[in-house]
């Protein structure tokens, strides 16, 4: 069909037959080009275990050190979503030892003064900015920090809605700080006590509570199969 | 073609396009769409299961191998147990999570045991949002009637009364422990319209709303120091002298070596198949979704419900490549997206049930009206670049973040270049059949989430996943954690092994797998392979 000839991408970058070598763990093998990390290792013959999770870009479990060819340095990526190339090199990170503060987000007094109790090395930071140049989400980590330090809670929501919490921020940090966690902590002070409360949900719930649907669902309920099949088509 | 000459139809029709209405097809073409296109109907990918609670009933063969499998446990193992719990909870995704936090809550002691880190799953990537019905001319019984059209009328109606009820307390919840839903000028939850829903009902967080919630409910677990036990996969329930569950043994992925944890209750919450790429399909879904609760669940003799049907979520990636099968989120088409095949015509209302979307799409490309790429996929093109037309330059860096930085890291921009996609296998629709308190047939055997069955039909509604992991991972959770203080610990045996045993050797013995699969076995099929997919 001719029109099917037309109408075939002529990939650039697709993967190829053509092989190149690159380095896991500082080992060479040879992969096809153009496969992700993740499947880097599968091909190698390495069982993936720790290192490989919702394989989408979302869980952060794949965080990865890689380095170009002749490029000095080492960036961070997502093994599920990065491309291998000819003399890349690269290692899975593994599990770093940050601590998480416990809190109970609902019963907090203070939340804004809370953060130096729970995390006393936020105010510490040196400004390297290397946690921003750590993040393979492209956050501004260093910026949140401070916005977080300073207060401004609901920017530090927004800026680290992207967040996968693959803690790649913290194991760079001069003054010991998990960034990640610190983020994680302003964002779910500023939902539960910074963001007005929705009137409408509350209205809803009530609305349930004193049965106001009641009559509706004892009607829908009641009808044949054929009923509610024509009841549901009658719903735009 | 280069893809960017390809792409200028898209461009050239789509001032013209915007002005079309496509009307939803007629119930009967619907249905005849279906029968010819949707891979459920595809009857060469069926068997009937041999034996068990399902014996005779069709499913999928890759599924009815492994129902049919064989338990990796002998009879003579040694079961005294490492750790003795009131609730066991068995999956680290949002059922999961829900189900430990609730039953934590009532004073139970529970035991989170999960084969990869707390928190990998399919939950972490849900893009398109939650349904709840907290809309003023919404309700919830409009989301019931909604729910049971989409799932072909096949829903169980008691199960998704107590979905569409409990959602909004659901939404509370989340929002006490910090979740950050997009609002409306006024305070108001802000409502998105989904695919095959009458009223504008998701609730998001920008394209990111599964992993917000996850995030949260992750921090919440740690928060509450509940036990967990991760990469540790459940390998075999626990049964007493009566065949009621007791516990489970797992195999800890690090040393190899079994655990044995005896419990008063156990909460199946292990997610879907998707990684079992039926009939060849590439998934959405996580490096976990092998079905390992369907397979323990149906040796201990529960019931399961639906499983024949199956959702391909209709935009999965085609291009490029490394992205194959990953999720465009349905956001894109509840904006105002359209589909387009390689005429620039649309084919279909791209806000009709998945199931139609997807053999629409299936029907175009099958009809020569697809696009091809050179490793031998094809796909239609969904037109992004519309909603910034649409609604203003930023609209798509504005509302769908993630999307725009995965196909940023291959050189892609999908606010001004349409993406090509094709149906990814998604969701299992079906699962073990539960009542209302999400219990099986099976005494103290609890299943929660997308391992369960009953409540979406043959067809879930675009953003109930996520709304049936809360609610049933609290009832799961709450319903278990009420029998631990009058309960005691019942015997652990594996008595029910030897009933599947013998019940497979009357039938031809099991189908020779060893099940639950734990993770898909890619590192042979992936070093056997010079061109990887």
């Amino acid at each position: 069909m001719a029109q099917e000839d037309t109408n075939v991408i002529d990939q650039p970058e697709v993967v190829r037959h053509k092989m190149v070598t690159i380095e896991i763990s500082g080992k060479k093998y040879e992969v096809p080009e153009g496969i992700t990390v993740i499947k880097a290792l599968w091909h190698t013959g390495q069982e993936v275990v720790r290192g490989a999770g919702c394989l989408g870009g979302f869980c952060g479990a794949c965080a990865t050190y890689y380095r170009t060819k002749d490029d000095p340095k080492v960036r961070t990526c997502l093994a599920c979503q990065m491309a291998v190339e000819d003399g890349m090199s690269f290692t899975i990170m593994p599990p770093f030892p940050a601590r998480k503060a416990l809190y109970d987000i609902r019963s907090l007094k203070d939340p804004k003064q809370d953060l130096f109790n729970l995390y006393p090395e936020a105010p510490l930071c040196r400004n390297c900015n290397a946690c921003t140049e750590a993040c393979p989400q492209k956050i501004d980590v260093r910026e949140g920090v401070w916005k977080a330090v300073f207060g401004d809670f609901k920017s530090v929501s927004e800026m680290f809605m992207d967040c996968v919490m693959c803690g790649m921020c913290t194991p760079v940090c001069i003054a010991d700080i998990a960034p990640n966690l610190v983020a994680l902590y302003v964002s779910r002070a500023q939902g539960a006590h910074f963001t007005e409360k929705p009137q409408g949900l509350d209205t809803r719930i009530k609305e349930i509570q004193d049965g106001r649907f009641n009559d509706e669902w004892k009607k829908v309920l009641a009808m044949s199969e054929q009923e509610l099949a024509d009841h549901c088509a009658t719903v735009k | 073609m280069e893809i960017h000459a390809l792409q200028q139809i898209v461009h050239q029709t789509r001032d013209a396009r915007r002005k079309q209405t496509i009307p939803k097809f007629s119930p009967a073409d619907r249905d005849r769409l279906i029968h010819q296109y949707h891979p459920d109907y595809r009857s060469s990918a069926y068997r009937p299961i041999r034996f068990g609670p399902n014996a005779g009933d069709k499913t999928v063969v890759e599924l009815a191998a492994l129902l049919e499998g064989d338990s990796s446990i002998q009879e003579h193992i040694d079961l005294t147990p490492q750790y003795t719990t009131d609730v066991l909870v068995v999956g680290g995704g949002g059922a999961g999570c829900a189900a430990a936090l609730h039953a934590h809550a009532t004073g139970a002691k529970v035991i989170l045991a999960t084969k990869l880190r707390l928190g990998d799953s399919n939950s972490v990537m849900a893009q398109g949002g939650m349904q709840i019905s907290v809309a003023p001319e919404d309700s919830p019984v409009t989301h019931f009637l909604d729910t049971l059209k989409g799932g072909h009328m096949q829903n169980d109606h008691e199960l998704l009364k107590v979905m569409v009820e409990e959602g909004p307390s659901i939404a509370k919840w989340l929002i006490e422990l910090g979740v950050l839903f997009d609002r409306q000028a006024d305070g108001n939850l802000h409502v998105k319209k989904g695919g095959g829903s009458s009223k504008p009902r998701l609730l998001t967080c920008s394209d990111y709303t599964g992993l917000e919630i996850m995030r949260v409910l992750k921090d919440e677990v740690l928060n509450q120091k509940i036990q967990l036990l991760e990469f540790c996969a459940a390998v075999e329930l626990l049964s007493d002298e009566n065949g009621q569950c007791t516990g489970a043994i797992f195999k800890d992925l690090d040393n190899h070596r079994h655990v044995v944890v005896a419990a008063k209750s156990v909460i199946l919450a292990t997610g879907g198949i998707g990684r079992l790429h039926i009939q060849g399909f590439p998934t959405s879904n996580h490096y976990g979704a092998t079905g390992d609760g369907l397979c323990l669940s149906y040796r201990m003799g529960a019931k399961l419900d639906h499983i024949d049907t199956f959702q391909y979520h209709p935009s999965g990636a085609v291009y490029p490549e490394q992205l194959i099968g990953a999720l465009v989120t349905e956001g894109i088409r509840s904006e105002g997206g359209h589909l387009v095949n390689a005429k620039g015509e649309r084919f279909v209302n791209e806000l009709d049930t998945r199931d139609v979307v997807s053999s629409s799409i299936i029907r175009e490309c099958e009809e020569g009206r697809g696009i091809r790429t050179m490793s031998g996929r094809v796909g239609v093109w969904l037109d992004t670049p519309l909603l910034d037309a649409e609604h203003g330059p930023g609209t798509v860096e504005k509302h769908f973040p993630a999307m725009m930085m995965q196909f940023e890291r291959f050189g892609i921009d999908i606010s001004k270049d349409p993406v090509l996609i094709y149906p990814t296998l998604h969701y299992q629709n079906g699962g073990v059949k539960i009542d209302a308190n999400s219990e099986t047939n099976v005494k103290n055997l609890f299943v929660a989430g997308e391992a369960s069955g009953g409540l979406h039909g043959r067809n879930r509604l675009m953003g109930n996943s996520l709304l049936d992991l809360m609610v049933f991972g609290k009832r799961s959770g709450l319903t278990a954690a009420s029998r631990a203080g009058s309960a005691s610990q019942g015997k652990l045996t594996v008595n029910h092994l030897q009933r599947f045993r013998a019940d497979a050797k009357k039938h031809g013995n099991s189908s020779g797998v060893i099940s639950p699969m734990i993770l898909p076995a890619y590192t042979r099929r992936e070093a056997e392979r010079t061109v990887t997919n």
